[in-house]
């Protein structure tokens, strides 16, 4: 029981008449766009030439909500003599967001970092099969994430950059055996450089 | 001839009052509990501020059927909303505003008044009957104990003020204003308005039109325009009763600024001020139950007024 009777009301419309004046916390959405934090999980976004169809996002989805298609492609070896390499090609990409559980599976399991949250959310549709979204529309969301964090200092570098500078750093090397070798025209010239081949792996693209 | 223009004028002027101050304290409610909620309130509605949302209202209510039930008493159920619409109506007619300014000088003011507003409940009660629906009889029922229960102290409270002007008309009560009758008639007002309130099935007296437990009470069959009828009259109530208070018992057009042309002013201003508190109350306090409403009633308004009547004659007969 309160010391004097009434004032339990009394506390009550103060209470309102307080909350009043102060500012009210309706977000306007349509009109004022919400304050979201950076990294919000807003949809999914495809950086497509990291791809490498390796099929992990579509196996680990729990929806099964991820569609991809790809096909084999030769290339042509990368010296002389050597020997033909196949490449996949990704043909189609499409997430199915009616399905998606915005769980981030795919984003965890993706080995090569192609797939990324993006804090867009305004992709509503009015008909369900519009969810499905092509790699089209999933590349242009990859211009919507936000650059990684930077690195704490002194800390290891980026492993695509240290593979970027190995292969710059070999290729340097070769060219400075090249011009030696063309200073003195009687040496032998048997050893062929390997810049193209060994790489390709770890250089495949900077994110 | 200028009889019957003036006659058309002072018509004109409360009708159209009738009209436009409940769709302001309408609009006025939306807001204030919308922010004292933490809330906007109507934003799009005419562009500034949602001012239009009653007008956008009114045009839903206006396009929507009007559904008469199969087994209702057709003839009253189609009568409920104007009985309790009109007689809002006629008592905004006897309110005076400022000295000149009022719409007939009623002799028997007070008597006029709080006889015709009882009428006004009477609506409730006839459209609760005639929906032939279990929970609109519900809430007739609940509206008539309710009215039954809150007439007895608002009459009380009225006619201590009578008693303390001498006279039962509008006008005459506010020829005699002092202002120290504000603190001397305070327990009447109190007990006036909150009687008032009850009357008006305002929250936290909302209980005959409880729409978590009886749906909305006597108005649950009702759609479209008798509907919207039904809404204006809790909101021209709402006007009708601030203004009463102000007239019988806040001194109406008298002011600490007694400018003799602004009467009016002060007259608007109290009501809008009692009308804002209206909508305080029901924002803050939850519902009263059925039982602890008649014992408010009868155990804490009655014994007040009647109190404040034996002050009043007391406080008479020694002056």
């Amino acid at each position: 029981m309160s010391p004097i009777p009434g004032s339990g009301l009394a506390k009550g419309l103060a209470v309102t008449l307080r909350t009043m004046t102060r500012r009210s916390v309706t977000a306007r959405y349509p009109d004022v766009l919400p304050d979201l934090p950076p990294r919000t999980r807003g949809v999914i976004g495809l950086f497509e030439e990291n791809c490498t169809v390796c099929m992990l996002c579509a196996r680990e989805c729990p929806d099964w909500c991820i569609y991809i298609d790809s096909h084999k492609e030769t290339v042509p070896p990368a010296a002389p003599g050597g020997r033909e390499r196949s490449r996949n090609v990704l043909d189609r990409f499409a997430i199915d967001f009616s399905l998606c559980m915005y769980c981030g599976i795919c984003i965890e399991v993706c080995p090569f970092d192609a797939l990324f949250w993006s804090p867009e959310f305004e992709y509503a549709e009015t008909d369900i099969h519009e969810l499905t979204h092509e790699r089209d529309k999933l590349r242009e969301w990859m211009w919507t994430v936000p650059a990684p964090p930077p690195l704490d200092p002194r800390a290891e570098e980026p492993k695509e950059l240290a593979a970027a500078r190995k292969a710059a750093e070999k290729l340097e090397a070769a060219e400075a055996a090249a011009a030696a070798r063309a200073d003195e025209p009687s040496g032998p010239a048997a050893e062929a450089d390997g810049t193209g081949g060994g790489d390709r792996q770890g250089g495949e693209g900077p994110a | 001839m200028n009889d019957v223009l003036d006659v058309a004028l002072r018509l004109l002027a409360v009708f159209a009052a009738f009209l436009v101050l409940p769709l302001v304290v309408g609009q006025t409610e939306h807001k204030v509990m919308a922010h004292m909620q933490g809330r906007l309130g109507p934003m799009y509605a005419g562009g500034f501020h949602g001012w239009a949302q009653l007008v956008a209202d009114g045009v839903k209510f206006a396009q929507k059927e009007d559904v008469v039930p199969a087994e209702a008493d057709r003839r009253v159920f189609r009568l409920a909303p104007a009985v309790a619409l009109l007689p809002y109506l006629l008592v905004l007619l006897a309110i005076p505003v400022g000295p000149d300014t009022v719409g007939q000088v009623v002799d028997a003011g007070v008597f006029f008044v709080l006889a015709v507003m009882g009428v006004g409940v009477l609506g409730s009660l006839m459209a609760g009957w005639a929906s032939a629906n279990k929970f609109s009889l519900l809430g007739g029922l609940r509206t008539a104990a309710q009215l039954l229960s809150y007439e007895l102290p608002m009459l009380l409270a009225a006619a201590s003020v009578a008693m303390a002007a001498g006279t039962v008309s509008l006008t005459g009560i506010l020829d005699a204003f002092e202002w120290w009758w504000l603190p001397w008639q305070i327990v009447g007002a109190v007990v006036f308005f909150v009687a008032g309130l009850a009357e008006l099935q305002r929250p936290p007296f909302d209980m005959p039109v409880a729409d978590s437990e009886i749906i909305f009470g006597a108005y649950t069959e009702y759609t479209g325009m008798r509907f919207a009828l039904f809404l204006l009259a809790e909101y021209a109530g709402i006007v009708v009763l601030c203004g009463l208070t102000t007239v019988l018992f806040l001194g109406g057009w008298h002011g600490p600024l007694g400018a003799d042309g602004l009467g009016w002013l002060w007259t608007l201003l109290k009501t809008a001020v009692l009308a804002f508190v209206v909508i305080w109350l029901r924002v803050s306090y939850p519902r009263m139950r059925e039982d602890q409403l008649q014992r408010l009633a009868w155990t804490v308004l009655v014994p007040l007024a009647l109190a404040q009547i034996a002050l009043t004659g007391v406080v008479k007969v020694v002056l």
